[in-house]
């Protein structure tokens, strides 16, 4: 139990040492183009084909538990549209993210400590955790929203594309389902929400790389650690968020 | 000139370093040799203020660094250059970029300055046309001599270096060791060597402080190791059967 006081304390050190001023803002600017290319840019393909994927699957999962002639074809679209905004692409896809973004933070800065770059960096008298870890943090404030927004488009195109090949389903009931009803602020609720886990996407890998000692085996372990901490705790932030702003 | 001056350090209940105080002198190069695990790593963290000290103080030109904040600390760290044991160069930067970064970050140069300034480093450590390569494609030698451009990129007045030669050949060993000594002497620089290479030793030995377990054990330069008849220190040196053919003689 103590160590966990440790461990939440020293993260939270580490982060006050990144947000502390940059030494060259130049340098940052720079990083922070470069990892949005590395973060955000590389993980399109793989949120298109879960996305696609996913929100055709959750179309032929509503539409077969909706067989009863009473309820209107267009809830299909609608708990397509309503599942994906709420909870699929900010949560399911941030959880996606935290394993592929995040052992990457984790195994690149375990590896520049191990192999002693941050030393180098620390002793040129730069704020290593500001180098590192402040651009990565911006490039994916900036850009895990945008990733977050292709997946709720994608996952209603996957449904799109059951509706047109699917016996029981009409295009338009499912357009019908996609527009009824539609409140601005589910989409505030997932932006919100993509917020707080993409700040978290970044800094717990971060803290777990910074850390890091010893070396190759102990980077596996950084990375392991970090997206099983990172999991946890969107899921936590997802519930407590959920409280606060739907209920 | 840097002056160690009492330090103790402690990790947990185990003490590493015991009142230790040398003196760097300046345009020479100080060697700090020891057996694995006698503290020289930590002495030299310690000194470079990536460990903090227990108590003790370390003093660069009579400036107070372990007294100092940050900001403070930041201003010294400008002046010092470090090649590290594994080089330490930043393997998603080029060898000029890596080069570069220290200027890029503190100097105000114009861009071509920059650029004049990046050859003549990697002309100084005889290195040519390896400006757009990676630091996985090249040798160990070459890493460590990419090591001492972009340490010396800012003209430091202080060089630190961790084992310079370690994992490479005799040959190259040597051709690092001499480009360290002239460095010192063209810059006036105050350089640390941290080595347990006897070759190392014998060729570049200014002032040799033997450390102990944790402990300054013994001072001296290369000629005066030669008749040393401090027991451990002999131990350390003539360990081998060629060095003790070496003394025989």
């Amino acid at each position: 139990m103590l160590s966990t006081f440790h461990h939440i304390g020293k993260y939270f050190l580490l982060v006050g040492r990144t947000f502390k001023k940059p030494d060259n803002f130049k340098l940052i600017r720079k990083q922070i183009i470069l990892e949005m290319l590395s973060l955000g840019i590389g993980s399109l393909g793989l949120i298109a084909i879960i996305s696609l994927f996913m929100g055709a699957v959750v179309t032929l999962q509503t539409a077969s538990n909706m067989n009863n002639p009473l309820l209107p074809g267009y809830l299909i679209g609608y708990a397509t549209r309503e599942s994906f905004i709420l909870e699929m692409a900010p949560t399911v896809m941030s959880l996606i993210l935290a394993g592929k973004i995040g052992s990457n933070i984790a195994s690149e800065i375990g590896a520049m400590r191990v192999t002693e770059q941050i030393d180098a960096l620390e002793i040129m008298g730069v704020n290593s955790a500001s180098y590192l870890i402040f651009p990565k943090i911006v490039a994916a404030l900036v850009f895990i929203p945008i990733i977050v927004i292709y997946s709720m488009f994608l996952g209603s195109f996957g449904g799109f594309i059951v509706a047109m090949f699917n016996e029981g389903m009409t295009i338009e009931d499912y357009v019908t389902g996609l527009r009824y009803d539609f409140r601005i602020f589910s989409i505030i609720y997932a932006m919100v929400k993509t917020l707080f886990f993409a700040f978290v996407i970044t800094t717990i890998p971060s803290y777990h790389g910074y850390y890091t000692r010893g070396g190759a085996l102990e980077i596996g372990k950084s990375s392991t650690k970090s997206v099983v901490y990172t999991s946890i705790v969107i899921l936590i932030i997802n519930y407590v968020l959920t409280q606060l702003l739907l209920l | 000139m840097i002056d160690v001056k009492n330090i103790n350090k402690s990790f947990a209940d185990k003490q590493i370093l015991h009142d230790v105080s040398i003196n760097f002198r300046q345009g020479e190069i100080n060697l700090l040799i020891g057996a694995s695990g006698s503290g020289k790593s930590v002495l030299t963290k310690c000194i470079i203020g990536l460990h903090e000290v227990d108590s003790g103080s370390v003093e660069y030109d009579g400036r107070d660094f372990t007294n100092l904040d940050f900001k403070g600390r930041k201003e010294i760290r400008k002046e010092i250059g470090m090649l590290f044991q594994g080089s330490a160069l930043f393997d998603s930067l080029t060898v000029e970029e890596n080069v570069r970064f220290p200027l890029e970050m503190y100097s105000n140069q114009s861009n071509e300055e920059i650029e004049e300034r990046i050859n003549f480093c990697l002309k100084r450590v005889n290195l040519e046309n390896v400006n757009h390569l990676y630091p996985a494609e090249l040798s160990g030698g070459m890493q460590k001599r990419v090591g001492i451009a972009r340490a010396i990129a800012l003209n430091p007045k202080y060089l630190f270096c961790d084992e310079p030669n370690s994992g490479l050949d005799p040959q190259t060993g040597i051709v690092i060791d001499n480009l360290i000594q002239e460095i010192t002497q063209e810059y006036n620089m105050t350089t640390i060597v941290v080595t347990h290479d006897m070759n190392s030793v014998m060729e570049t030995g200014d002032n040799i402080s033997f450390i102990y377990k944790g402990r300054k054990w013994w001072e001296g330069n290369k000629h005066e190791i030669l008749k040393t008849d401090n027991k451990e220190l002999c131990e350390f040196v003539y360990s081998s059967k060629i060095m003790q053919k070496f003394r025989s003689l």
